[in-house]
């Protein structure tokens, strides 16, 4: 409380510089330690690797009939794989494209044009759209309809109408086999 | 602090703030210039160190929460999945497991310097209690913690300390059943002690507030224990003591990081890397080292009280009032002193007969001649928990006994002498609480105990009356002036750093203890197991004897037959990866893994292992995808609900030989082949353990007895093995040249083994350089901040 402070002598100036690098420095590593350390921290909450590891899903292709569409499970997310018809095929090809939202040709979406896959999730908000089953509604365009928000897709699973900003997303696959995909 | 007086800050921000709501108004008076004693010694840091030390286990502990799933079936495989997949999830869980040692450190050290600067007495015995509830309740999360992990130590603990409540009279069983919601302490246990262990921080955060706040009414204690009497005693917390705070803090986080990364494992328990297992105990419990002093108290109450103990207790306690409590005795008491310590005697020597010597066989039929030895005032359960208990409620009722004018044991010798045999006490015991309960312990604890509590009811009151008051500078300024300061930097290293080996050693003790059990003539050998040699041996060396003495009818262990007798010292093998610069050699690794595959994985499997950790060994994507695609899984249901076999993939697990325990117990003679994933961590010895039991097998000396299905092996304890010798020379062909003998066999699979139990060694010892040089840096420039700050203060 009392501190006398020591009358300033001649050195005082460059004293004070190097108390002031000294304080400077500390106060450096004081930053550096405190972040460092929270990195872990922040980090530790992204996939473990056990996670990670189960990231590929392999599909039997073989049951799915032309029109028929079944869902799977991927990283916790459904993926729709479609198997669509000649007319189905048709109408996605021969859309416009500059009519499109999200600008994007059928062909840039499949491999095969025989097989559609997608991420099964709503660009909107995240809700899984209808349209997998025979029974389900499909929307205007015969694709798969979001009863969450209104969003309609077409049969290449492209916006066509309706509050969702992108296409259903095509999740990284390859053909294994004429009949079987892996997913991831 | 009301509006009116409070001073306006420049920052408007700040100021707009503090106008509302005074908060920086109240930090700056409480933290900036709070007047502080300026003549702390370092032993003041440990009340901010605690601080560190609680935030730091809040927040490991809210992270581990995150992943940590609290079901017997699932809490200790998720442990091991912190361990091994989670993130920076194996320096997390050290952090927290290795934290809750580093927080008793510093909190006992904080207990002790109140206790010998007298900062419990007048004005701040509430401040003391506050300390005391925090102790309690740091006690009680800390055992709740140490639950968790669902362990052998984690069940058998919780189920010893649970079980001290049976001790209560009448309503014990029902409040017992009532902690353990069922009949054991099973999923319901673990369910609300994980809620308790979640919840019980925040509120030791909450009253270490009400501490803080009761400090800072009073203000602080110093090291000479006299009032501050002029602003010339004191100095404003910041920057003097902010700077030297955060310098202590830095030593002490180095200690701290020292034994995370380096030796993580050498304050627990092997036995703990064992999945809890309700039908077999450990042969040796002991709960965490910070326990060991009242455990040791609670296991010296071996005697029922009978009437002529009680009777001469009662007696006791009259004169230690007398002569202790009260300054001058009365005088009706005092004219019959002689006869009545007489009958003290006579009280006292039936009383400790039936008491401590019933077994001693020659003073046999002495007792059998003593009248009503079956009566019993209380069984010797009770007493035991009740002294347990008592040893901490004396520390709260402390402030009320000692009224001694003077508070700093600097200037009162007979009660810092009185001290310091208390302190040594207290080690003494923690010592004993690490031992088996028999032999030499017993009574050692039983006195030490004695002395315990002695000093707090007799002693102290003694010293009310009878320790002379020394006069005591007149204000620190004063006293300041003449003090030689590097006395007391010195005395800060050295309790610091002499604490941590104190630890080591102590666990060294442990280790040897099942042995001393076992054959007082080899004790001596048995200590000379050197404690903490870098991490692989520390933490490892004392459960195997206790594990493998397990009783047989259990079956769990490969162990079928053992008595207990005789466990020869492992040899120290020199391992690549010992030391905290040691690394797995690849090559190695390989050899091990194959002789694992090829020979080990006929009988046991490796669940907590994944093919692509394989990938740490040096293989391929593509070798990892061949291996397991040699293994065939179950998998399913397909669209058909029917279950369908395929090839394994890298995130399978190492399949295992059999499909369940029962299977493989019946395939090895009622054996079970213990899983390898954690072997050499749940092992004493780890390494050197493992690699002497493969190469010990030798043909039984004449005279031995084994049953079919056993062998002799030289480093079992009890040298019978239900595992015939796995090593043949040259059964596995090695591709590199290496001798195929069954020296390097061992020598290989152990080192993939100890790779398999601390897949993250080389990642921690990598990280641990790299902290401790940080934190040694950045201590180094705090050192220099704070002599520079506190030139201005001399």
């Amino acid at each position: 409380m009392s501190i006398e402070n020591p009358a300033p002598d001649h050195g005082a100036h460059e004293d004070e510089g190097r108390r002031d690098f000294l304080f400077l420095t500390a106060a450096a590593f004081g930053a550096v330690g405190a972040g460092s350390v929270a990195w872990p921290f922040i980090d530790q909450m992204n996939p473990a690797a056990d996670t990670v590891a189960l990231s590929t899903t392999e599909v039997d292709l073989t049951p799915i009939e032309a029109g028929q569409a079944i869902t799977v499970m991927w990283q916790g997310k459904p993926v729709f794989i479609r198997r669509r018809t000649p007319e189905e095929i048709n109408s996605a090809e021969t859309t416009d494209i500059s009519t499109l939202r999200d600008p994007q040709t059928d062909e840039s979406r499949v491999k095969k044009p025989e097989w559609l896959v997608l991420v099964g999730i709503c660009t909107h908000l995240g809700c899984v759209p209808q349209g997998q089953k025979s029974t389900d509604v499909k929307g205007e365009y015969g694709g798969w309809f979001c009863p969450c928000h209104g969003s309609h897709y077409d049969t290449s699973g492209r916006i066509r109408k309706g509050p969702a900003p992108k296409n259903l997303a095509v999740p990284k696959y390859e053909f294994l086999a004429d009949t079987k995909i892996l997913i991831g | 602090m009301g509006s009116t007086e409070r001073k306006a800050f420049d920052n408007p921000v700040i100021e707009w703030v503090d106008s509302r709501l005074p908060i920086f108004t109240m930090m700056q008076k409480e933290y900036g210039v709070f007047p502080t004693p300026k003549n702390f010694n370092y032993f003041w840091n440990f009340g901010a160190i605690a601080m560190v030390m609680l935030v730091t286990m809040i927040v490991t502990g809210i992270v581990l929460a995150m992943h940590y799933n609290p079901s017997t079936a699932g809490a200790f495989d998720s442990v091991e999945r912190i361990m091994r997949d989670v993130k920076h999830g194996w320096m997390l869980r050290y952090l927290h497991a290795n934290g809750a040692s580093f927080f008793f450190m510093a909190v006992y050290i904080h207990i002790f310097r109140g206790l010998y600067y007298g900062s419990y007495k007048k004005p701040r015995e509430l401040l003391w209690i506050l300390g005391m509830v925090i102790f309690l309740l740091m006690m009680a999360t800390g055992f709740m913690g140490y639950v968790l992990p669902w362990g052998q130590m984690s069940f058998w603990g919780a189920t010893v300390i649970t079980n001290l409540f049976s001790a209560i009279p009448l309503v014990g069983d029902s409040i017992v059943t009532l902690l353990w919601g069922g009949f054991s302490v099973d999923n319901p246990t673990l369910n609300r002690f994980f809620a308790l262990h979640y919840l019980l921080p925040f509120v030791i955060f909450a009253v270490v507030f009400l501490h803080v706040w009761a400090l800072h009414v009073t203000g602080s204690n110093n090291p000479l224990g006299i009032d501050v009497k002029t602003p010339q005693d004191t100095l404003p917390f910041h920057p003097y003591y902010t700077m030297k705070d955060t310098f202590g803090v830095l030593v002490f986080l180095i200690i701290y990081a020292a034994f995370t990364f380096f030796m993580p494992n050498a304050l627990g328990h092997p036995d703990n890397y064992i999945e809890a297992n309700p039908l077999v105990t450990p042969a040796h419990i002991v709960p965490e080292w910070y326990f060991l002093p009242f455990y040791a108290i609670l296991r010296a109450i071996t005697f029922d009280l009978n009437i002529y103990l009680a009777g001469a207790g009662a007696i006791g306690a009259v004169l230690v009032h007398q002569y202790c409590w009260v300054k001058t005795p009365d005088q009706r008491i005092a004219s019959k002193i002689k006869p009545i310590i007489a009958v003290a005697i006579v009280l006292a020597i039936p009383g400790a007969l039936l008491a401590f010597f019933k077994d001693v066989s020659f003073l046999k039929p002495v007792i059998e001649f003593i009248p009503f030895q079956s009566l019993s005032l209380m069984p010797a359960k009770l007493g035991g928990v009740l002294a347990m208990f008592g040893s901490i409620a004396v520390l709260f009722l402390l402030p009320f006994i000692d009224s001694h004018p003077v508070r700093s044991a600097r200037f009162r010798p007979w009660f810092r002498m009185s001290v310091y045999v208390l302190l040594a006490v207290f080690v003494v015991l923690g010592v004993c609480g690490s031992k088996p309960a028999e032999g030499f312990w017993v009574p050692l604890a039983q006195v030490t105990t004695l002395y315990y509590f002695g000093f707090f009811l007799a002693l102290l009151p003694w010293l009310n009356n009878n320790e002379p008051v020394q006069r005591v500078p007149g204000s620190i300024h004063e006293a300041v002036m003449s003090m030689p300061k590097s006395v007391l930097v010195a005395l800060l290293a050295i309790g610091l750093v002499a604490f941590a080996p104190t630890q080591a050693f102590a666990k060294a003790d442990k280790e040897s203890a099942p042995v001393e059990k076992a054959e007082a003539a080899t004790v001596d050998a048995e200590k000379t197991v050197t404690p903490a040699e870098g991490q692989e041996g520390s933490g490892e060396e004392h459960a195997s004897q206790s594990e493998h003495s397990a009783p047989p009818a259990a079956g769990e262990e490969h162990g079928a037959a053992t008595d207990g007798h005789h466990a020869p010292e492992l040899p120290k093998q020199d391992w690549h990866f010992k030391g905290a610069f040691g690394s797995y050699d690849r090559a190695a690794l390989q050899r091990g893994f194959q002789v694992y595959k090829q020979v080990c994985a006929a009988c046991h499997g490796m669940k907590r292992v994944a093919y692509r950790n394989l990938s740490a060994l040096g293989y391929t994507e593509d070798q990892i995808k061949s291996v397991a695609a040699e293994y065939t899984f179950m998998d399913g249901p397909d669209d058909e609900g029917e279950m369908f076999e395929r090839p394994g993939k890298p995130s399978d697990h190492f399949k295992s030989p059999y499909l369940n325990d029962n299977q493989a117990k019946a395939s090895n003679n009622g054996a079970l082949p213990p899983d390898l994933s954690l072997i050499v961590k749940a092992r004493v010895g780890g390494p050197d353990y493992l690699y002497a039991i493969l190469t010990g097998y030798e043909t039984a000396p004449a005279g031995t007895e084994l049953a079919a299905g056993q062998y002799w092996n030289k480093y079992m304890a009890g040298n019978k093995i239900a595992m015939p010798a796995p090593l043949l020379e040259g059964a596995v062909a090695y591709e590199d040249g290496s001798p195929t003998t069954v020296d390097q066999y061992a020598r290989d699979v152990t080192q993939f083994l100890a790779w398999a139990s601390e897949p993250e060694m080389e990642e921690r010892k990598q990280t641990g350089i790299k902290v401790i040089i940080f934190l040694a840096v950045f201590a180094f420039l705090m050192y220099r901040v704070k002599k520079k700050i506190w030139e201005k203060a001399h």
